[in-house]
């Protein structure tokens, strides 16, 4: 007899145990466990070109143009149709990225290392707002803000994370919560953190004073910094509650723009997937809910490793995003603790007495009581290249954890 | 032209009471003609046609679905109603002084652990599992929800004796604790009476009626009305009982009882009389044959009974110990009753009284056929034989002439090894035997030495009816039958309630105390300032609210929102997991 509460509380555990340090950074193909030269990483569960949503495709157009392997859009294009590029989830690399989450091979990536169990995870850089390949734009400004990012900031904080021994983002998650953070779509105070760490320690090894200030300034304005590694370092979190036999808990949740999926700790490696949601979004002016490409990115690995919309109890100007008023981001937290196995041990909430965070979603609580995960995020314009729209808060689709649900008694005889 | 709309909504779950408040306000609507809003349940579907509610679409509808079908002068208006739909459901009519409305009972104790009740008012075929849950989490529960299967309830009934925990319900609809009121509930003071009810408005009335007499309970604990039926065997009733008798608080305590089986009834009174206070007792359809029996007192109705509770505060009555009934003289095999009467009047009465003491008495002129004794020859257990009727008087004298055939019965009686008690009534007077005592005295003296022989005590009791201006004397009687060892006495009720004792304790001796069935209530627990879960209609936490007493509203669903295939897997996955 499987004892799913026994198998749940490892699983939680581990995810909570996990001391998730960015080390240092090293180019994708070197280090992203089966990526290959013609393969393509991207956020969510698979997807094939034909089903690829507007921004996904903008962002595959602009990661071949900066790879190199097309000239102009037009052949990036035909050669993304003409299946001689592999496309394949971050999820299943052991990476995550935001957005469009396309990481390509000679991509800088941060590597971080789960000090706890031993597991890397990698996201590449975040290239701040505005027109950026995560949201499908590959205009000549987005490839050149992604070169500059590879041969200045990215060797720069390499330099810097390896000269300091590595930054602890478990450390910065906690801390930040604390400070009105929610570690998805308000990253204001872990981004500061981030820079402020790592400012002394650039300004030694910064090849000049002129690089130090670049790579500083890069930083410290962009306050989505500390995004990407938040993400990679809530990987490295779930990732070690993988695999364990009779378990519930949702170890990874995804979208591509066209798909939401999910992946649970008992079931294997097998997605789940639904039709992505629209979020209920505040959009900047001038863009409106039909503009808005349906929900995308990684970046709910975080509410899978119990911050985001879940801590949203500590981030109540997050609210604005929806509308409401701070209560509404407290019940959105209490909301999430029906859902959810265990509250964290490292992460906690101010504003409720300093309670854990709902941690580890299991698939049986969301089926039971029909709630399912809250996530904030933002959201990309349908077509490829315009960039951000807007930001809000959606759920996720039941039906994925029905699937999950049936497929858990299917495969444990039950 | 009246139009019809319909808008089906799949995989929703809404309370049946929000159902209907949403129906009637869309009925306000301007141009709306007729209104259904029902679950697609094959009855619910019925319903609305007979009203003319029809569509395919309504037809095809399935239990699961919310069905919302609009009748309407126009399309128009037909329209505007359904698209007031959301935000009518969404309108919060109670008004809470709550931030965070849980989703679950788990969740709700978390908020607020010093609840120790839980009150459930769900659709029937979800409370047992609420309630259920309620109990794992160490709740008591005041089930209002009715439709809860018997099988259900005696199921949760037993869980919770095992848990020392109330299951106060199904079909529950009041209960007043700590000066508070559950559900439906009158404001009654705090005092020293206790109530046990099977019988909601029963609870009402006779807490009401203390109230205006100016007492005050410790707690009203309805049971749910179907607690002393046969089947559920009065767990609940039994645990209150329980509660109320170690409750230092309670002086009094009230007992009452829609028409309950008398079997069980019978059960109850057994606990009552080793309560240890007074206990006023009506149970409604059950015959009073007494109005005191030790610490009971029998209430004629529902106000008898708060009247009689209210005095017995006042007056306590000077409780006696356990009368010495010589219980040990007796062997294990005796228990029986013969009664011997010349009178038919008084063995009618003997019948009738004694019914409230044991479960059946034969009788040659029964008052009840089905008690017709197989033989009037030849007794059989407990036996009332009026040796005035006609198969005994052909060719023989009455038996208050002629002792002989009395006689002859009372040493055949006594040789029985299973008569516990032999009674006789001497009916002395112009017309009677000149001298009854003078024949039957030493019969009954031979049948207590015959019995004595066998190693057996025969108590022999006598009603001695005259004066003692009759011409026997009736001081005269009396002395004769004592010599020879009887209890006598002139009442006939003194007699047989007498009897009704001995034939009582000599049944509920052979019954080894049972061990302690489940787990006692915690009184400590169950005497805490109240605080109250409440799962299901609004109202009762407004109620609540008002009352100034803490309370939670869970924002309930079914399991999976009602979606039965889903449900199944789900409960499915948690029976075969640990």
């Amino acid at each position: 007899m499987i004892d799913i509460n026994k198998a749940n509380a490892y699983v939680v555990e581990r995810f909570m145990e996990a001391r998730p340090v960015a080390t240092t950074m090293a180019k994708a193909i070197e280090v992203v466990p089966g990526l290959h030269e013609n393969m393509l990483l991207h956020a969510g569960p698979p997807v094939t070109w034909e089903r690829m949503s507007g921004p996904m495709r903008g962002a595959m157009i602009g990661a071949l143009l900066f790879e190199g392997k097309a000239k102009n859009p037009e052949e990036a294009e035909k050669l993304l149709a003409s299946g001689k590029i592999d496309f394949a989830p971050c999820n299943d690399h052991m990476a995550s990225g935001p957005m469009a989450g396309v990481i390509s091979p000679s991509q800088l990536v941060y590597v971080i290392e789960n000090q706890t169990h031993g597991i890397k995870c990698f996201s590449n850089m975040n290239e701040g707002r505005g027109n950026v390949l995560r949201m499908g734009a590959y205009k000549e400004e987005v490839l050149n803000k992604l070169r500059l990012m590879e041969s200045v900031v990215g060797p720069t904080v390499k330099s810097a994370l390896e000269a300091m021994g590595g930054i602890d983002i478990r450390m910065i998650i906690s801390k930040s919560l604390h400070m009105g953070d929610d570690g998805h779509n308000r990253e204001d105070a872990a981004s500061i953190l981030w820079s402020i760490q790592m400012a002394p320690i650039i300004a030694k090894v910064a090849k000049d004073t002129q690089t130090a200030h670049d790579v500083i300034k890069f930083l410290g304005e962009n306050p989505l910094t500390m995004l990407n590694p938040i993400m990679a370092g809530c990987k490295t979190m779930t990732a070690a509650g993988d695999n364990v036999e009779g378990s519930t808990i949702v170890t990874v949740m995804a979208r591509n723009g066209t798909d939401f999926g999910i992946k649970v700790s008992g079931l294997g490696n097998q997605w789940f997937t639904a039709q992505a949601p629209i979020v209920k979004a505040l959009y900047f002016p001038g863009f409106k809910e039909s503009d808005a490409c349906r929900d995308i990115g990684d970046s709910t690995i975080t509410e899978t490793a119990g911050i985001g919309g879940f801590a949203m109890a500590a981030a109540p100007a997050l609210v604005t995003f929806i509308g409401g008023v701070p209560r509404d981001a407290t019940n959105t937290t209490l909301d999430m603790y029906e859902i959810t196995f265990a509250e964290h041990k490292q992460f906690t909430i101010p504003a409720l007495d300093f309670r854990g965070t709902p941690t580890g979603i299991d698939i049986l609580k969301v089926v039971e009581k029909q709630i399912t995960p809250r996530v904030n995020t933002g959201v990309a314009h349908k077509d490829p290249g315009v960039g951000q729209v807007g930001g809000g808060v959606v759920s996720a689709p039941m039906k994925c954890f029905e699937d999950a649900v049936t497929a858990f008694a299917e495969k444990y005889g039950l | 032209m009246a139009i019809i709309k319909t808008e089906i909504r799949r995989g929703v779950y809404i309370d049946s009471a929000k159902l209907m408040k949403l129906q009637r306000s869309l009925d306000d609507f301007a141009s709306i003609l007729d209104v259904g809003v029902i679950m697609g349940t094959d009855s619910n579907k019925e319903l609305l046609s007979h009203i003319g509610l029809t569509s395919p679409e309504i037809m095809a509808a399935k239990p699961d679905e919310l069905v919302i079908a609009i009748k309407a002068a126009d399309e128009k208006s037909a329209d505007f109603a359904l698209s007031k739909v959301d935000d009518l459901l969404a309108a919060r009519t109670a008004s809470l002084d709550q931030d965070y409305l849980p989703r679950s009972l788990e969740t709700a104790t978390k908020m607020l652990p010093g609840a120790e009740w839980v009150i459930v008012s769900v659709a029937g075929r979800y409370a047992a599992g609420v309630t259920r849950e309620a109990l794992h989490l160490g709740k008591h529960v005041h089930l209002f929800s009715d439709n809860v299967t018997v099988e259900d309830e005696i199921e949760l009934k037993k869980e919770a004796r095992e848990l020392g925990l109330l299951v106060m319900g199904p079909d529950c609809g009041t209960a007043m604790v700590d000066g508070f009121g559950l559900a439906f509930a009158n404001k009654i003071r705090k005092g020293p009476i206790g109530i046990v009810a099977a019988a909601g408005t029963g609870l009402q009335q006779v807490a009401s009626r203390i109230h205006q007499l100016n007492g005050g309970i410790t707690f009203g604990i309805g049971t749910g009305g179907k607690d002393l039926s046969e089947k559920v065997g009065a767990i609940t009733f039994l645990m209150a009982l329980d509660v109320l008798k170690r409750d230092p608080d309670t002086k009094v305590i009230v007992l009452i009882s829609k028409p309950p089986s008398p079997k069980v009834a019978e059960e109850v009174l057994k606990a009552a009389r080793k309560a240890g206070k007074p206990v006023v007792i009506n149970f409604i359809a059950r015959a009073v044959t007494t109005l005191q029996d030790g610490n009971l007192f029998f209430a004629t109705g529902l106000d008898d009974a708060a009247r009689l509770a209210v005095d017995l505060v006042k007056n306590p009555p000077v409780m006696k110990g356990d009368e010495d009934l010589g219980l040990e003289k007796f062997t294990p095999q005796q228990k029986y009753l013969r009664g011997l009467f010349s009178g038919g009047t008084l063995a009618y009465e003997a019948q009738h009284i004694l019914a409230g003491y044991v479960p059946r008495v034969w009788a040659n002129a029964p008052i009840n056929k089905e008690n017709k004794m197989a033989n009037s020859f030849e007794s059989q257990e407990h036996s009332i034989i009026d040796l005035g009727e006609d198969e005994f008087t052909v060719g023989r004298l009455h038996p208050m002439m002629d002792n002989d055939l009395r006689i002859r019965r009372i040493l055949e009686e006594a040789n029985d090894p299973e008569v516990a008690v032999l009674m006789l009534d001497i009916v002395i007077g112009y017309g009677s035997h000149p001298d009854p005592a003078s024949e039957l005295a030493p019969a009954l003296a031979e049948a207590k030495v015959n019995a004595k022989k066998a190693g057996r005590h025969l108590e022999v009791v006598c009603v001695v009816t005259g004066t003692d201006e009759d011409p026997q004397n009736f001081e005269n009687q009396v002395t004769q039958l004592k010599k020879a060892g009887a209890f006598v006495d002139p009442s006939n009720e003194v007699v047989v309630r007498y009897v009704g004792r001995i034939l009582r304790a000599l049944a509920e001796r052979n019954i080894v105390e049972a061990d302690q069935i489940g787990k006692p209530v915690d009184l400590d627990q169950i005497k805490r300032p109240l605080a109250v879960i409440n799962v299901g209609l609004e109202s009762f936490s407004e109620n609540l609210k008002d009352q100034g007493a803490p309370y939670i509203q869970v924002d309930w669903k079914p399991p999976a929102s009602g979606n039965e295939k889903m449900a199944s897997i789900l409960n499915r996955i948690k029976q075969g997991s640990k």
